[in-house]
C-alpha cells in the first residue's frame, strides 16, 4: 500500500484556506444522522468531541478515567504558543511554522506545522471565550512568556497550570453538549478493540471498568485521542494510566505506526530516588527562563557535593560549570529539550552528577532572586545592598512566577528550593511518534481518525515546549471537525450501523479471550514486575542515547520477556468486577510488542534527530548529526503478525520553504 | 519503617465492608503513600490475594483522582496536598494507619477505596461552562481585557482539582466548595457574565438533587483543600444565588 499524504497544492500559506474551500460539507440536518465515537478526552479527544457535537454529529466519548476532566493533559504546566505577536518581537505565522520546523529537526511535515501556526492564534481566542483564566498583566491584556527553541516570547499560560486551565475548558465545552444530549460520555470504559466492516472503521469493542462487561459501540467513524506511549519505558512524567492500547489496537487492524522511536526526553524533571518509584515528576520548562543549570567545574567538588561533604552554595561563581551557557552562547539555558537533555547526561556521564547516584544537576534560582529583588527594591525606593530584603523581595516574584512548582518540588524532595538549588535530571516525556495520518488526520485504515499525541505528524524528531498543547487544540477545535466532515459527506444516507454484524461479534470474542487467557494464567509474577523489565531495558538500550548494538540486544530482550510475560503474569481476581491489574495486564501486553517495534525504528533510522541520538552518529562536538539525504523520511510500520515483522513503508519529506541545516543554538 | 496498616475492604457497592489489617515492613520516607500502597498490593499479589483497589493517576497532584481518607483526614495529614504528594516521611516508625474510601451518599463506593464522583460531573452539565459555540470564530482575546487581580482570582478558583476532599470531610458531606469555585470562576470574568443568573440557579439545583448536604460554615473544606480554594468562593456564590433568586 502507498502512503498518500494528500498534501493539498499551492503556495503554503494558502494550503488550509483553498483546502477547506473545496471540502465536502455534510447539511446540518444530515449531521443528526452521523455517529462519531471520540477515544479519549485530554485536549485533543475533549476538544474535539465538544466542536463535533456542536457541529451536529452525534458524538459518544470514551475515558477510562472516572472523568475527562482528569486526562494527563491536565498535568502539562508551562504554556501554550500562538503566533499573536501580542509583544511586537518579530512573531509571526512563518516564525511559529519556522521555529516548529527546525525545532523537530526537520522531521516533521511542513504542511501540517503551518497549518498548526496559522489556527494558534485562533485557539486563545477560543479558550478565553471560554472563560479559561489565562495570565493577564495590569492593564488587563494577556501576558506571554518566552520557552525553549524560541527567540519571541509567545507562550500564554496559566501560572504553571496551563494544561490544567486549558483542559478544564475543553471539558466545560464538553459538559455544555453532555448537558443538551449531544455527547453521550461513557466514563470508566477502555477501548480495546477497533471493529472494521467492509474496510471501514466502523465502531469499537470497549470493557466497562466498573462492571466488567464488554460492549460493543458503532459509529459512522471513530476518532482516537488516547495520547502518547511514553509509560512504555515504565518510569516517565506520564500519569499511570497512560496507555498504548487504543493506537496499538488499530495499528494492529491497519493502521501504519510512525516514528515509534522519536521520545522526547524532558531535561527538568526530578531526579530518581529509589527502586519503588511509580513515576518520575515534571518541573515546567519555563523555569529555564529563570533558573541557571550547572555542575561543579572540578570533580573533586562533584564528589564531595555526592558524598554529602560540601554544598551547592559552597562553590563560589568560579567553581561552578554553567554548562549551557557556555556551550551554547545564544539560547543559553533555553536550548531545546533534546540538546539540554543531552548535555546534562554528557555532564553527569562524565562524572559530574551531583545526587547521591550521580544522576542529577542543579537548577539555580538564586542570581533570578537577586536580579528580581534589586529591581523590586529599586522600584520601591528601598536599600538594593540590603541583601536579607532584596532576598525577600526576590524571593516573592520567583513565588508569583512558580510558586506551585517549588511546592510540588518541596513535598517530594523535601529540600527548599528557594533556598538550595533544585536537583533535575531529564526523564521521558512527550512521544512524537504515534499513528501515521494524512493531511485530514485520518489513519491508513479509512474512517478511523487519529489526533493530538497519538498521531505523528507536527514535532518532527523533537517537540518545541509550549507545542503540545496547541496541536492537541489545533487538531481537535479546528482541523479535524474539517476533515472529518469530508469523509462523512458520502455516508448520509446510511443509518445506524448494527453491532450484530459479524465483525463487532468476532472482534469482541478476541477481546473476551485475551481477558480469560489473563484471569486463568495463574503465573508467578505481577504486571507491574513485568513492566519494570521492560521499562529498564528500554531505558537502558532504547533511551536517552542509543547505539546498533544496545538496540539488537533490546530487540531480543524484549521479545523473551514478552514471552515470559504471557507464559507467567498472574492476575488476580475476576474478569466480571472492577480489576485494575487487569487493566494493567492488557496495557502492558500492548507495551510489550510496542516497545519492540520501537527499538527496531531505532536501529533502522542511522542517523541522530531530535529525540533519537544514535551515539554513532554525531559531529565531533557531540551534537546530533543527521543524514538528510538517506532519512529525510517518516517511516510508517506496518504491521504483519508481529513486532520483527513489521514493514517499512517511507513517506518522503519535502521541505519546499525551509531549507535543511543542522540545527544550532550556539 | 514497619506499619499496621487498616484498610476498607470492600467487594462491591452491594458488599458491606470492614475493616482489614494489614503489617507492612520496609517502608523508606521517601515513598509517596501511594507508592507504600504498590509495595502493599505487589506482596498481595504475590500472596495470591486480592490486592487493594484505589484511585490514582497523575501522581503529581494535579488530577485529582486519588481520594484516601487516612487517619480520618482527607488526602491524610500533611497541609495543601493530594494523596500522591503525601510522603512517608510525615509518619513514624511502628504507626498504625487508618485507610478509607471518601465517605458521602453522593459518592456511591465502587470497591475497596474507590468511589464514583460523577454527581461532580453532572453539576459541571447543569452550567459549568460558558455558552459560547466552539467555531473559533470569536472575537481576538485581548478584546475583552480582564484586570489582572480579577483574572488572579478567577484562576485561583478555577485551580480546584474536583477531587472531593471538601465533600469528604464535611459533616453535613456539602459539595459547597467545589460548586462555589466554578461558579466563582465564571462569575470574576466579564465573559461569564452574561448566562450567570441561569449558571447559579441551575448548578445549584443539581447540586441538591445529587444528595450533597448542606453548608453550616465549619469551614472543614477549606482546611483540607489541597489547592486551598477559599471560602470566600462559597460566599461569592452566595451572593450569586440570593441575586439570581430575586431575579429570577
Amino acid at each position: 500500500m502507498a502512503l498518500d499524504s494528500k498534501i493539498p497544492n499551492g503556495p503554503i500559506a494558502d494550503k488550509w484556506t483553498n483546502y477547506k474551500d473545496h471540502i465536502n460539507l455534510v447539511n446540518p440536518a444530515n449531521k443528526r444522522n452521523l455517529d462519531i465515537i471520540v477515544v479519549g478526552t485530554g485536549l485533543a479527544g475533549g476538544s474535539a468531541a465538544a466542536t463535533l457535537a456542536e457541529l451536529g454529529y452525534n458524538v459518544k466519548a470514551f475515558c477510562f478515567q472516572d472523568s475527562p476532566r482528569r486526562a494527563h493533559s491536565i498535568a502539562a504546566q508551562g504554556g501554550i504558543n500562538a503566533a499573536k505577536n501580542y509583544k511586537g518581537d518579530g512573531d509571526s505565522v512563518y516564525r511559529l511554522f519556522y521555529d516548529t520546523v527546525k525545532g523537530g529537526d526537520y522531521r516533521a511535515r511542513e504542511a501540517n506545522v503551518h497549518r498548526l501556526a496559522e489556527v494558534s492564534a485562533n485557539i486563545i481566542d477560543q479558550c478565553v471565550a471560554q472563560g479559561v483564566p489565562l495570565a493577564r498583566e495590569y492593564g488587563g491584556l494577556l501576558d506571554n512568556r518566552s520557552f525553549g527553541g524560541t527567540l519571541v516570547s509567545r507562550t500564554f499560560y496559566a501560572q504553571g497550570q496551563t494544561g490544567q486551565q486549558l483542559l478544564l475548558g475543553a471539558y466545560s465545552a464538553m459538559n455544555r453538549q453532555i448537558g443538551r444530549g449531544k455527547i453521550k460520555m461513557y466514563n470508566r470504559h477502555e477501548m480495546l478493540d477497533i471493529v472494521i466492516v467492509n474496510g471501514k472503521a466502523r465502531g469499537i469493542i470497549a470493557r466497562n471498568l466498573i462492571t466488567g462487561e464488554i460492549e460493543r459501540h458503532s459509529a459512522h467513524a471513530v476518532v482516537i485521542g488516547s495520547g502518547g506511549y511514553g509509560n512504555v519505558f515504565f518510569l516517565s512524567t506520564n500519569a499511570m494510566g497512560s496507555n498504548a492500547t487504543a493506537a496499538w489496537k488499530i495499528h494492529k487492524k491497519g493502521a501504519f505506526f510512525a516514528n515509534p522511536c522519536y521520545t522526547q526526553i524532558h531535561p527538568t524533571c526530578i531526579p530518581v530516588s529509589g527502586d519503588h518509584q511509580s513515576k518520575l515528576t515534571l518541573m515546567s520548562e519555563s523555569l529555564r527562563n529563570d533558573g541557571r543549570i550547572w555542575v561543579p567545574k572540578k570533580l573533586e567538588d562533584a564528589q564531595a557535593i555526592r558524598e554529602g561533604k560540601k554544598k551547592a552554595i559552597d562553590l563560589s561563581e568560579d567553581e561552578r560549570d554553567y554548562f549551557l551557557e557556555r556551550r551554547y552562547p545564544a539560547f543559553g539555558n533555553l536550548v531545546p529539550r533534546d540538546v539540554a537533555s543531552r548535555a546534562a547526561k554528557e555532564r553527569c556521564d562524565a562524572g559530574f552528577g551531583v545526587n547521591k547516584t550521580g544522576e542529577a544537576v542543579y537548577l539555580d534560582f538564586a542570581a533570578a532572586i537577586e536580579r528580581y529583588g534589586k529591581e523590586a527594591a529599586h522600584v520601591k525606593g528601598l536599600n538594593e545592598n540590603d541583601k536579607a530584603l532584596v532576598t525577600k523581595l526576590g524571593t516573592d516574584i520567583v513565588k508569583s512566577k512558580y510558586g506551585n512548582l517549588f511546592q510540588m518540588y518541596l513535598k517530594i524532595v523535601d529540600e527548599d528550593p528557594y533556598v538550595t538549588p533544585m536537583m533535575i535530571y531529564p526523564a521521558v516525556h512527550y512521544t512524537m511518534g504515534g499513528t501515521w495520518v494524512d493531511y485530514n488526520l485520518m489513519t491508513t485504515i479509512p474512517g478511523c481518525f487519529s489526533i493530538g499525541e497519538s498521531n505523528f505528524s507536527d514535532h518532527g524528531a523533537n517537540r518545541l515546549g509550549a507545542s503540545a498543547l496547541m496541536q492537541g487544540l489545533a487538531d481537535g477545535y479546528f482541523v479535524l471537525p474539517y476533515t472529518i466532515g469530508d469523509y462523512l459527506a458520502p455516508d448520509i444516507k446510511m443509518g445506524p450501523i448494527s453491532t450484530d454484524l459479524p465483525e463487532f461479534i468476532e472482534a469482541e470474542k478476541a477481546v473476551v479471550d485475551q481477558i480469560n487467557k489473563f484471569i486463568n494464567n495463574n503465573g508467578k509474577h505481577s504486571v507491574d514486575y513485568f513492566h519494570k523489565k521492560l521499562g529498564k531495558i528500554m531505558w537502558n538500550k532504547v533511551g536517552m542515547a542509543r547505539n546498533a548494538k544496545g538496540l539488537t540486544e533490546a530487540i531480543e530482550e524484549i521479545a523473551a520477556l514478552r514471552e515470559e510475560f504471557y507464559k507467567d503474569v498472574k492476575v488476580p481476581g475476576s474478569a466480571n468486577e472492577f480489576n485494575q491489574e487487569l487493566e494493567k495486564a492488557t496495557r502492558v501486553a500492548d507495551f510489550l510488542e510496542l516497545g519492540e517495534l520501537f527499538a527496531k525504528d531505532a536501529l533502522h533510522r542511522n542517523e541522530s534527530c531530535g529525540g533519537h541520538f544514535r551515539e554513532e552518529y554525531q559531529t565531533e562536538e557531540g551534537e546530533a548529526l543527521r543524514d538528510d539525504d538517506n532519512f529525510a523520511y517518516v517511516a510508517a510500520w506496518e504491521y504483519k503478525g508481529k513486532p520483527s515483522d513489521a514493514v517499512l513503508h517511507k513517506e518522503p519529506l519535502n521541505y519546499e520553504n525551509i531549507k535543511l541545516v543542522q540545527r544550532s543554538y550556539k | 519503617m514497619k506499619l499496621t496498616l487498616k484498610i476498607w475492604r470492600q467487594k462491591n457497592a452491594q458488599d458491606k465492608g470492614g475493616i482489614v489489617e494489614y503489617p507492612i515492613d520496609g517502608i523508606e520516607p521517601d515513598m509517596s503513600f501511594l507508592e507504600m500502597l504498590d509495595v502493599l498490593n505487589e506482596e498481595l499479589i504475590n500472596k495470591g490475594e486480592e490486592p487493594v483497589a484505589f484511585d490514582h493517576d497523575c501522581r503529581e497532584g494535579i488530577c485529582g483522582m486519588c481520594s484516601l481518607f487516612i487517619n480520618g483526614e482527607a488526602h491524610g495529614p500533611d497541609r495543601g496536598v493530594t494523596t500522591c504528594q503525601l510522603h512517608m516521611r510525615m509518619f513514624k516508625d511502628g504507626d498504625t494507619i487508618f485507610i478509607e474510601p471518601f465517605r458521602a451518599k453522593a459518592f456511591p463506593v465502587i470497591k475497596d477505596l474507590v468511589v464514583d464522583r460523577s454527581s461532580f460531573d453532572r453539576i459541571q452539565h447543569a452550567g459549568g461552562f460558558i455558552s459560547v459555540n466552539t467555531s473559533g470564530n470569536t472575537i481576538d482575546a485581548n478584546a475583552i481585557p480582564v484586570p489582572k487581580d480579577d483574572a488572579d482570582k478567577s484562576f485561583d478558583a478555577a485551580a480546584c482539582i474536583g477531587c472531593g476532599a471538601c465533600v469528604a470531610t464535611c459533616k453535613n458531606s456539602s459539595a459547597m466548595l467545589f460548586v462555589s469555585a466554578k461558579v466563582s470562576q465564571y462569575a470574576l470574568l466579564p465573559q461569564g457574565k452574561v448566562e450567570a443568573t441561569d449558571r447559579v440557579l441551575n448548578m445549584v439545583h443539581q447540586m441538591d438533587l445529587e444528595g450533597f448536604g448542606n453548608c453550616t460554615n465549619t469551614g472543614a473544606c477549606e482546611v483540607e483543600c489541597p489547592k486551598g480554594i477559599s471560602l470566600e468562593n462559597i460566599a461569592r456564590m452566595n451572593r450569586e444565588y440570593l441575586a439570581a433568586s430575586l431575579k429570577g
